[in-house]
């Protein structure tokens, strides 16, 4: 795909304006605070945004697409019943400790109110997650780029993160935020003509129902699923869930949604992740530090229409195959042709013998994907008919492949209804959202290494001046770091499975520990801290004796033995999440009766719910309260959770 | 923090806006072009819609500013 003068001349504008924001921003960058905590004055609206922002990178745009391709509308779940009440009880409950205590980051409260065990485990850990999971995304989108426009790879990631760096830099955590608020901008209005032209294309949203629910009776046709379902599977959000796992393409039941995913795994991220709260944290006051989840709640609940439904969009076109329209398939690595041309000359030896299914099978193989045994069967006999050459033989076994590459779905969007100029438009929301989430990454990655780990451990008692620069190095080693973490992951994505499991791990019973923490002032520092280790080993044996059906043992769990087995991966992440919160509860409580505190009440002042004295904000409208935004809140999530039950 | 963020995104979005709807009339006639947006002449639509967003919110961050004034 050719992209036009228009195209180029969008994206430097973007970029253009990203990196003026940075420098407008530099004169205000006198202190560290203000290089790390925006001097805590940041309007409420704007951490809103950028509270938004931050957690929409490459990867969550892209993977919701996937998602409601492979899932439906279900998909849903991961806002209406986890992000949404997770976000309302942080502004409610949970950001009056945040904020109140003084605590420049999230492991810092963790120092206040348990001890440095705790907060060197959660900031170490911390640290390391966010330049990985940045160098995932960052790989993710640099392969996108390259394999549907043929962009080059290098070039791709150093000019993003170049973009990323400059104006980070520049303007620390405030111009992080003040870009991401733009990126939010761009993004929506960036895919928002994408999604209406697909809707319309397809006839509307009762039309892509009716055609959904003919897909989800005979997913095996788009080689989405192996099984088939009710018709509702794609187009409702509970009706599929509810009789259990085999109803379900995603394999999950009732409770593993509810508690899993909807309790456990969402207040786990939107309540503890540093990454998002350090925005809330920027604010100028309480008031607004309160308001900023909710503000962010409110379009977060009507992000499906923008990120999920254009995966049912491309499911409901591949399915009419309206205007030659198919799932982009994945490719072939390049590894893998001479094998493969080598299957195909072998089998063209071998024909009369043999049925397209037999013919295929090796030559599947070697390529390590599904391939459609009819366009192989026709490439062999064709072989067999006259010699082929390689290059002949490449270009139809990618064109046979017959696994959906959901991650590229978007993508094809973008690129079957977007004429140059909407195309400059799309492809530039798409590197604003890689943008804010990296942008997101590098500010949280350097203030938990400059003020938790630095400061705490290595140089305490320095000037100023001495942490603000320690910050701009550590903005450009966070980068460098996260580019690293991109090659890694696209040469060994074993090694990033294993790295993203251990982080699992961790990330599974954290949750406990502060709801624990902030709610109940008989929670001691060694209940926090061996509770927390005994959750996330507790993560590691349900992993290790677990198993999702179709999985061979080992990374992808049972690598002890295999005790049950669940109908799913996300089945069995939810579970292993219930598990690993469970323990970590009960183990917190039990040692921290056992042991005696070691903080007084005095000490917890302000950092425990009993102990601190309820948030008063007497000139504020009631309509403007954190409690009656949250209810509003959590009433419109409801009502989406009926209307598409 | 000194800076009005609804300025550089008023300015930004007013800009892409007005080249994306230029672009999409110095384009309308080109129905070959238009046939993948369903023949729905997108760019001049949607830079309009941009053009309008931007512009309110430059009228919001103006406002303000002289409002100070």
């Amino acid at each position: 795909m050719q992209l036009q003068l228009i195209d180029y001349s969008i994206m430097l504008i973007y970029v253009g304006f990203v990196v003026g924001i940075g420098f407008a921003l530099k004169r205000y960058m006198r202190t560290s605070a203000d290089f790390f905590l925006s001097g805590r004055s940041i309007p409420a609206w704007v951490c809103g945004l950028a509270f938004l922002s931050a957690n929409l990178g490459a990867l969550e745009l892209v993977g919701m697409a996937a998602s409601g391709a492979k899932y439906g509308i279900a998909t849903c779940h991961f806002y209406w019943l986890g992000a949404i009440p997770a976000m309302v009880f942080l502004g409610i409950f949970m950001m009056p400790f945040y904020y109140g205590s003084k605590a420049r980051s999230v492991p810092e409260y963790l120092k206040l109110r348990f001890d440095e065990r705790t907060r060197c485990f959660n900031s170490m850990t911390f640290a390391v997650m966010t330049v990985f999971a940045s160098g995932i995304s960052m790989n993710a989108l640099a392969q996108l780029l390259h394999s549907l426009l043929g962009w080059n790879y290098d070039l791709s990631l150093l000019i993003c993160s170049g973009v990323v760096l400059v104006y980070v830099l520049k303007g620390g955590l405030t111009s992080a935020m003040y870009t991401e608020v733009l990126q939010f901008f761009m993004i929506v209005l960036g895919f928002a003509p994408v999604v209406y032209l697909g809707l319309k294309d397809v006839g509307g949203w009762s039309a892509l129902k009716d055609i959904l629910q003919g897909v989800s009776q005979d997913p095996t046709k788009l080689g989405i699923n192996t099984h088939s379902f009710g018709p509702d599977a794609w187009t409702s959000v509970w009706k599929p869930i509810i009789p259990g796992p085999e109803a379900n393409p995603m394999g999950v039941d009732v409770f593993a949604m509810a508690f899993g995913l909807g309790f456990v795994l969402s207040f786990g991220y939107w309540c503890t992740n540093f990454l998002v709260i350090q925005r809330a944290m920027a604010a100028k006051d309480m008031s607004a530090a309160r308001r900023t989840p909710l503000i962010a709640a409110l379009p977060k609940m009507l992000f499906p229409a923008l990120v999920i439904l254009p995966g049912m969009i491309a499911v409901g076109l591949a399915s009419t195959g309206k205007g030659g329209y198919h799932l982009p398939q994945v490719s072939i690595s390049d590894s893998a042709y001479p094998a493969a041309i080598a299957a195909v000359r072998d089998a063209s030896k071998q024909l009369e013998r043999q049925e397209p299914a037999a013919v295929t099978a090796p030559i599947a193989a070697a390529v390590h994907h599904n391939l459609n045994a009819d366009k192989i069967a026709a490439l062999v006999k064709d072989n067999q008919a006259q010699p082929l050459s390689d290059a002949d033989i490449q270009t139809r076994l990618q064109g046979a492949v017959a696994d959906p590459d959901y991650n590229g779905v978007i993508l094809s969007l973008v690129q079957k209804y977007c004429p140059p100029g909407l195309m400059g438009l799309a492809l530039t929301a798409l590197l604003a959202s890689f943008m804010s989430g990296m942008a997101g990454n590098v500010t949280a990655f350097n203030t938990v290494w400059t003020y938790d780990l630095y400061q705490a451990y290595l140089a305490p008692n320095r000037p100023d001046q001495h942490y603000m620069s320690m910050g701009k190095y550590v903005t450009v080693v966070g980068i460098v770091l996260s580019i690293a973490c991109a090659y890694v992951a696209r040469n060994y994505s074993n090694a990033m499975d294993i790295i993203q499991l251990v982080f699992g791990f961790v990330n599974a019973p954290l949750f406990a520990t502060f709801l624990l923490g902030m709610f109940w002032k008989r929670a001691t520092s060694h209940g926090a801290f061996f509770g927390l280790c005994g959750g996330t080993m507790t993560s590691m044996l349900f992993h290790g004796c677990t198993i999702a059906a179709g999985n061979t043992p080992g990374i992808k769990g049972a690598w002890i033995s295999t005790v049950q087995t669940f109908p799913s991966e996300m089945a069995q992440n939810f579970w292993l999440a219930s598990f690993a919160f469970s323990s970590c509860l009960i183990l917190t409580i039990v040692i921290s009766l056992a042991t005696s505190r070691t903080k007084s009440d005095e000490e917890l002042k302000g950092l425990v719910y009993s102990l601190t004295e309820k948030v008063r904000e007497p000139d504020q409208a009631w309509y403007a309260t954190p409690a009656f935004l949250g209810t509003l809140l959590l009433v419109g999530c409801f009502a989406l959770n009926v209307y598409f039950w | 923090m000194g800076l009005d963020i609804r300025l550089p995104i008023g300015m930004m979005f007013s800009l892409l806006g007005a080249l994306l709807a230029i672009y999409g009339l110095a384009t309308g006639s080109d129905s070959a072009m238009y046939s993948s947006s369903l023949n729905l002449n997108i760019n001049l639509w949607w830079g309009l819609v941009l053009f309008v967003f931007g512009a309110v919110m430059l009228f919001f961050a103006l406002r303000s500013r002289f409002s100070k004034k």
